[in-house]
């Protein structure tokens, strides 16, 4: 039975994670989830919307939670930003007097019923079915989390905050092995990058020195935040850190779709700024 | 920082009643424990740390607190309130200073993340959608970094990363009123906790 939802790809999907957004599109298409973009949707805040104005962190994701209502749709979200800010606005709007206030704003009524999901979820879970062709058989990698995903859990409703295991699940489902790493849902430097890079160097170096030291080869993310961060400062990692060798950053999506039959170019792989198509080839699956 | 204190009755803790009304939290039941210093990622930038910015609330050190670097240094990451024995949401007591220091129209001690979110929310009310080669422009501009993370740029681009032209919400007076909206009804309910004494 074909599962249809409303698509918020957000802002960086459509642009600098164009990669974490066409391998979401494919890897659906082919496990039976069908995914319509959500009709003229509007950014939800990511981090400053509500840094500024909480009123304004609630009504930018209600906006496009209303548009899901009234197509009566529940939501997939594969951005973990994204997905965090629309479900706690879901979750903030169960008080009544929020409510009233951001129809206000609004301008049209939302009733807040609508349900909102993560793309680890709809294709973790035991209804999906997708094909796995092309086990991912001797890679070794490290889930991660971040923060966003999973905190707090009441809210997100995906796993648990310390030890998640839906994204291992789904990679072990592909062949592959994960390992077991303290630094899962770690803070990787979130939205200070053009303001503070320095501490995403510093963090996120932190993250990938303990996937290496666990016998990781790869990190696997559902963040695009936490992909920009661990994949485009590892030229700025290796300048602070001596000794720091490279590792490549996927998206679980991508792996997924590798191991039901796309190709790399289809997955976009190319698209990282640390090389991730060495380790594929070392490895045969590409 | 500060040899002597005054403990002020919440009536008087302007302070205090913000931060409660806005972020919901329950600020006298933090009993100091550490454990969300413990587990910041940026707390080693901060000067106060989160347990000490804390106890500045359940004071009411505003102007001691509104001068400090830490808030704004907050990546909103939810570590501390996962890990707070008396299950205080301390990232959305940040979020209320920030809040208040914008309400209140103070210089931010860090000023690159207080431009940062200015910049991202003009391009949502200009485009509806954030448009990564705006901000990034308009932050370099404005931040006097000119060349910050320019290094960059070259890979971005090759991979075709960064679109030049932005990405817009068709529906933008729909997106603009809810800007306009959403600060009025803000400044209506802010109430007298706000405001600067002189
Ligand atoms: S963890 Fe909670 S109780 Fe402990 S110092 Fe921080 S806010 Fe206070
Ligand atoms: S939410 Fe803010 S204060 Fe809390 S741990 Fe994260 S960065 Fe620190």
């Amino acid at each position: 039975m074909a599962v249809s939802y409303a698509y918020y790809p957000g802002c960086t999907l459509k642009t600098s994670a164009r990669e974490f957004d066409e391998s979401t599109l494919k890897v659906c298409k082919a496990a039976g989830i069908e995914l319509t973009e959500l009709a003229d949707w509007n950014c939800c805040g990511a981090s400053s919307a509500h840094s500024v104005s909480p009123l304004l962190g609630l009504s930018l994701p209600a906006r496009d939670l209303q548009t899901a209502e009234a197509l009566g749709k529940p939501v997939a979200v594969a951005c973990a930003m994204c997905f965090h800010r629309l479900k706690h606005a879901s979750h903030a709007l169960g008080d009544a007097a929020k409510l009233k206030q951001v129809n206000q704003v609004l301008g049209k009524e939302f009733r807040n019923t609508v349900k909102v999901e993560h793309l680890l979820t709809i294709l973790g879970s035991n209804g999906s079915s997708y094909q796995v062709t092309k086990k991912l058989e001797g890679l070794k990698a490290a889930s991660y989390y971040g923060c966003v995903l999973v905190r707090p859990k009441e809210v997100m409703e995906l796993d648990d905050e310390d030890n998640p295991q839906l994204m291992d699940r789904i990679v072990a489902s592909l062949g592959a092995e994960t390992v077991e790493w303290d630094f899962k849902t770690e803070c990787c430097g979130a939205s200070l990058p053009l303001s503070k890079p320095e501490v995403v160097v510093n963090l996120s170096h932190k993250i990938l020195r303990q996937a290496r030291q666990r016998g990781a080869e790869c990190v696997v993310v559902a963040c695009p935040m936490c992909h920009s961060n661990l994949d485009i400062r590892q030229k700025a990692m290796k300048a602070a850190y001596p000794g720091f060798q490279e590792m490549p950053v996927y998206y679980f999506t991508q792996l997924m779709g590798l191991a039901m039959g796309f190709s790399a170019a289809e997955m976009h792989i190319d698209k990282h700024l640390t090389d991730g198509l060495s380790l594929l080839k070392s490895k045969g699956f590409i | 920082m500060i040899n002597t204190v005054t403990i002020l009755p919440a009536a008087k803790n302007d302070l205090r009643s913000f931060v409660e009304k806005t972020s919901g939290q329950k600020l006298l039941r933090c009993y100091q424990c550490g454990k969300c210093t413990a587990g910041c990622p940026t707390a080693y930038l901060w000067d106060l740390t989160p347990r000490q910015v804390m106890r500045a609330v359940q004071l009411g050190l505003k102007e001691e607190l509104m001068r400090t670097h830490s808030y704004w240094l907050c990546v909103f990451c939810q570590t501390c309130s996962a890990r707070c024995p008396q299950e205080i949401d301390i990232a959305a007591v940040m979020d209320s200073l920030r809040h208040l220091a914008i309400l209140e129209k103070r210089a931010p001690a860090e000023k690159e993340v207080a431009l940062f979110h200015r910049h991202f929310l003009r391009l949502v009310h200009r485009f509806g959608k954030v448009w990564e080669v705006g901000l990034g422009g308009l932050y370099n501009l404005t931040s006097g970094h000119p060349l910050a993370n320019t290094s960059l740029l070259p890979a971005m681009f090759a991979r075709g990363k960064l679109p030049l032209l932005p990405h817009t919400t068709h529906n933008m007076e729909e997106i603009r009123n809810i800007f306009k909206r959403a600060e009025e009804l803000e400044r209506k309910s802010a109430g007298p906790e706000t405001g600067r004494k002189a």
